[in-house]
């Protein structure tokens, strides 16, 4: 086990290594990284001063270098625009993510784990072809129509609604539904298919021969062994979804979160702001990514044992 | 070649057959599909009205049958008083064309890097298929955001930036399906005759390959589409005033309270897009019986 959960943190170190090689890379093949770091709009006298003070006259590796020393003191610049440390701009933008985050996967668990049970159970009847034709639609539709549609009808039309920021709870609605909309398509349809493979199986006759209510065979029997293929697919496939809809959904409706952050320093060219964010996000996403790996690891009794050794 | 041949000769028969096995919803995806690739195509002869020539006297009326409608405009004008049906159809033209553009990209670097990594095996599949850990781990909207905000939204770098987006799914499939076919008998046989590995990968590996190869750029073509539309969508993808559905939906939003009919037809479009092309990809899956995971 020691030996895995090794593995898998080293693996975290070396992806995100990888990422910020390659973000530093980006920006530096872009152009003119002067633009880059320090922005337009001074007189060439403070340019040259902020080429010397930033180590742009550097060789490239030196500057490389330098980049990665942020990692140890923690400079990542100043916003082009608010002059601010880019740190604290994104500090700030966490927590609202992270709660947005949150009611949208419980929104999530909350209806696609029962849809998938019940078209599992019912898959012959109309109840699992109209679950999964849900699913499907759900798929299809595009977060950002979903969103807007909604605005359009409980905002404006019926005027029940707010579309900006996340003052009340009133305000968490749409961007929970909106974001959950696609995940809760793709968590049904895997939670279905697992449970499929897992209903066939010796261990469920067994419990029902054993004189077990069904609801009993279902939860502790069956949801139990779907749940370990599950969990694997929450991180890789969730993890993904939940951070690329957050980009959007938070700029529809101007939620103060990282993805808001990140659209408007793209759109504003804050290029220090959107390259922490982006950093930000991807090691959020690594982390998450390993954390349900371990649980993965760890859930699955098979897993364990061989790991021992 | 005689490989080619043999399908080519039945290839109106096997259509006919696969159109014959689909269900009612199936039927109904391949005619929403064939009919927006009919419209796209034909845009620049169908549409009533030059998509970006602005008529300020008719801005924001809407589609025919309602108050204040102006005869012409079928589908009503939007907020600089252009036709909204013909900006759709070159919308839809432009999202298909990127679309196609970007999953044709994505399908040779992954197929080419996937293919390398089968073959060569070692120390070189190990770093491509570390590449594609990496590209699986970072979302990839966030690459997209970050590769258009610094080389800017030009058409160029949307087709690149599209066509990096799913390059990793094809390498994993290819080098998963290499690696199988690497043990065949034929391989050996193959080799043993002194055929090298480029003439392996043309004539024995890639025949084998073509099946899960189309069902994931069918699945791929609906996720770009998304993809396009929601940069275009938050200002990032192809910039105003040339027509994208995404950039439509995004720019009519603030014109929704009074005029909901400049977002209503693009947003429909991408929805049958999405829709017709998930449809087709899970009956091409189903069809070639490969194990793919869905996405």
């Amino acid at each position: 086990m020691l030996s895995y959960v090794l593995r898998t943190l080293s693996r975290m170190v070396l992806t995100f290594f990888v990422i910020v090689t390659i973000v530093f890379f980006a920006t530096r093949l872009s152009g003119n990284a002067v633009d880059f770091v320090i922005g337009e709009g001074i007189t060439s006298e403070d340019r040259d001063l902020l080429i010397a003070y930033y180590e742009l006259d550097e060789p490239i590796f030196t500057q490389y270098l330098a980049f990665l020393r942020a990692f140890t003191d923690g400079q990542f610049g100043l916003s082009f625009i608010e002059r601010r440390p880019v740190v604290d701009m994104v500090l700030e933008r966490i927590w609202p993510s992270t709660q947005l985050l949150l009611s949208a996967m419980a929104l999530t668990l909350l209806v696609s784990i029962p849809l998938g049970i019940a078209a599992a159970i019912w898959r012959n009847s109309w109840v699992g072809s109209a679950a999964m034709v849900a699913a499907f639609l759900g798929y299809a539709v595009p977060n950002f129509v979903l969103a807007i549609g909604m605005v359009l009808v409980f905002s404006y039309w019926l005027n029940w609604l707010p579309v900006v920021g996340n003052g009340t709870a009133l305000h968490f609605i749409m961007p929970t539904i909106a974001m959950a909309g696609v995940l809760i398509a793709a968590l049904s349809r895997f939670t279905r298919n697992a449970m499929l493979d897992v209903l066939g199986q010796d261990f469920m006759r067994t419990a029902r021969a054993k004189g077990l209510p069904e609801g009993r065979v279902i939860v502790k029997h069956g949801l139990r062994n779907a749940g370990i293929t599950l969990l694997s697919v929450i991180g890789l496939q969730v993890a993904g979804l939940a951070a690329a809809g957050s980009v959007v959904i938070e700029a529809i409706f101007a939620w103060p979160g990282i993805g808001d952050l990140l659209v408007t320093s793209a759109l504003r060219r804050d290029y220090p702001v959107l390259q922490f964010g982006v950093l930000t996000v991807a090691l959020a996403v690594i982390v998450i990514n390993a954390v349900i790996d371990l649980a993965y690891a760890w859930a699955d009794p098979r897993l364990r044992q061989s790991m021992k050794g | 070649m005689s490989m080619t041949a043999v399908p080519a000769a039945s290839f109106p028969a096997t259509l006919l057959a696969l159109w014959r096995g689909a269900d009612f919803i199936q039927k109904t995806a391949i005619i929403i599909g064939l009919a927006l690739v009919i419209l796209a195509v034909m845009a620049p002869i169908i549409a009533p009205f030059d998509p970006n020539s602005q008529s300020l006297i008719a801005r924001l009326r809407p589609p025919l049958g309602f108050e204040r409608a102006k005869g012409g405009y079928v589908l009503g004008t939007d907020e600089l008083g252009r036709d909204v049906l013909s900006r759709s159809l070159h919308g839809l033209r432009l999202t298909l064309m990127l679309a196609a553009l970007g999953a044709t990209l994505g399908l040779m670097l992954g197929g080419v890097l996937g293919l390398i990594a089968g073959i060569a095996g070692g120390r070189t599949e190990a770093v491509i298929m570390a590449a594609v850990d990496t590209q699986i781990a970072v979302p990839f909207t966030l690459v997209a955001l970050f590769l258009l905000a610094i080389f800017g939204s030009s058409l160029q770098v949307i087709v690149l930036v599209l066509g990096l987006a799913g390059w990793e799914q094809y390498a994993r499939i290819v080098r998963g399906e290499v690696r199988r076919l690497m043990k065949m008998p034929f391989i050996e046989a193959a080799r043993a005759a002194g055929a090298g590995p480029l003439r392996i990968a043309r004539y024995h590996l890639l025949p084998n390959i073509v099946s899960p190869l189309v069902v994931q750029f069918t699945l791929s073509l609906s996720n770009i589409v998304l993809l396009e539309s929601t940069l275009s969508f938050l200002g990032l993808g192809v910039q105003p005033p040339t027509a994208t559905l995404g950039a439509m939906v995004g720019i009519g939003r603030d014109y929704m309270p009074t005029a909901p009919w400049i977002v209503a037809a693009p947003a429909l479009m991408i929805l049958l897009i999405t829709f017709a092309v998930q449809i087709l990809g899970d009956w091409l899956r189903d069809g070639a019986d490969v194990r793919l995971r869905a996405r």
